[in-house]
């Protein structure tokens, strides 16, 4: 592959050919054409996301054991827990809708956490792990499906939706939840695939 | 004027899982030299699987807002919510910022994702040449909204899992909530079917 001194890149949205512009540190690469943003740098992005990913996999082990909200009612306790709330559906024969709620909030985030420890920790030593194109094309799939943000919003919905109904208690989950959200944002904007193709050097 | 050069002209595809600029071939056995995603120039039948999510998700958008979503039997009797009474309910309650989030991420953004799938799909298949680039930021949008009305979806989990108390008051699932979850999962699947180069091919072609 014979690349020019400068590499071309083409715009994944509108497909425009054009050549890589050097960024300053921190920097965002548009498409001329259309505004996408074509890639940014971050220094160290790499250890960024492996960091923020780290943090937001142990709060989503705390967020998982933990009940999201209690309520109390004439002495009566009783909880949720995100696992314990997809049960309940099951149970209640809408098997589909628990299926699709444990996919976006704890299958597709855990899976997503997960493929990018095991990419991103091994990168930061510039290891190349084994199936890297796998777990990568995989991650890639299962992205979109992870919905945290849109959980915390619904448990937010529901203390007030239940508030006249009983004495509610917010859980250890519901901060842990938020602080999942933020982190898997964080992860986001610091991870840089072309960094971590580089680092990851050539296949075996 | 020849117009500026796309990709796809000049024989090359940028991977969609990595980025990476690669030569594409024809066929589906070309895949990323990188990580190994198939290879597309553009996304295949993107406009034929636009079409089929759209009609499927604009089918079930009926019965996801005219059957209940959820059932609460308590001592005072059972009363059943859709999404709109839902809205009404949190309006009425005073939390009238919780009713407008709710109501835009339950109803307008489904009617609006679906509006502007169709318009994005009518405008490719006339090879419209009309604002480019406002096309191209409205899928933008479309990808980034849609998934916010799953709010429902978990509103009514939730609350199903904690209102079990058995002689004051109990929260079912309705059919509705079934049917809401699946126009989400369609629309998305819709938006990710539609691929936004296409806009940005009918304004080549006229120059050719």
């Amino acid at each position: 592959m014979a690349m020019a001194e400068q590499p071309l890149i083409a715009c994944h949205e509108c497909d425009l050919l054009q050549r890589e512009p050097h960024l300053p540190q921190g920097g965002v690469a548009r498409c001329r054409r259309c505004g996408a943003t074509l890639f940014h740098s971050h220094p160290q992005s790499t250890e960024r996301a492996l960091a923020c990913t780290l943090g937001a996999l142990l709060l989503f082990l705390v967020a998982n054991v933990f009940p999201i909200v209690s309520l109390k009612l004439s002495g009566d306790v009783v909880q949720a827990t995100l696992l314990g709330a997809a049960q309940v559906m099951y149970r209640d024969d809408m098997r589909l809708v628990a299926g699709l709620v444990l996919a976006t909030t704890f299958a597709a985030p855990l899976a997503q956490m997960l493929a990018m420890t095991y990419l991103l920790l091994p990168a930061c030593f510039r290891r190349r792990p084994p199936h890297a194109e796998l777990v990568f094309r995989t991650m890639t799939l299962v992205q979109p499906w992870g919905m945290v943000e849109v959980f915390v919003l619904g448990i937010l919905v529901s203390l007030v939706k239940l508030a006249h109904l009983a004495i509610v208690v917010p859980g250890i989950a519901l901060w842990s939840f938020a602080g999942v959200m933020m982190l898997m944002a964080a992860t986001a904007a610091a991870f840089d695939p072309r960094d971590l193709w580089t680092r990851l050097g050539p296949p075996r | 004027m020849k117009g500026p050069p796309s990709a796809a002209r000049q024989g090359l595809a940028t991977c969609h899982g990595c980025g990476l600029l690669a030569r594409a071939g024809h066929g589906h056995a070309i895949r990323c030299p990188r990580c190994g995603t198939p290879l597309h120039g553009r996304k295949p039948e993107s406009i034929a699987r636009t079409w089929a999510f759209i009609l499927a998700a604009a089918i079930l958008y009926i019965p996801a807002n005219l059957l209940p979503i959820m059932e609460t039997s308590s001592l005072f009797g059972s009363q059943k919510d859709t999404i709109m009474s839902g809205v009404v309910y949190l309006w009425r309650s005073g939390s009238w910022h919780l009713a407008l989030v709710v109501f835009i991420a339950s109803i307008l953004v489904p009617m609006a994702k679906l509006l502007a799938l169709v318009v994005l799909v009518v405008s490719v298949q006339l090879r419209s040449r009309w604002q480019p680039v406002q096309r191209t930021q409205l899928y933008r949008l479309v990808e980034l909204v849609g998934r916010w009305s799953m709010l429902d979806v978990y509103v009514v989990t939730l609350l199903v899992a904690l209102v079990q108390l058995d002689a004051l008051a109990t929260i079912r699932p309705g059919a509705g909530a079934l049917a809401f979850g699946a126009v989400v999962v369609l629309t998305m699947f819709a938006a990710m079917s539609f691929d936004p180069r296409l806009i940005w091919d009918s304004m080549e072609k006229d120059d050719a």
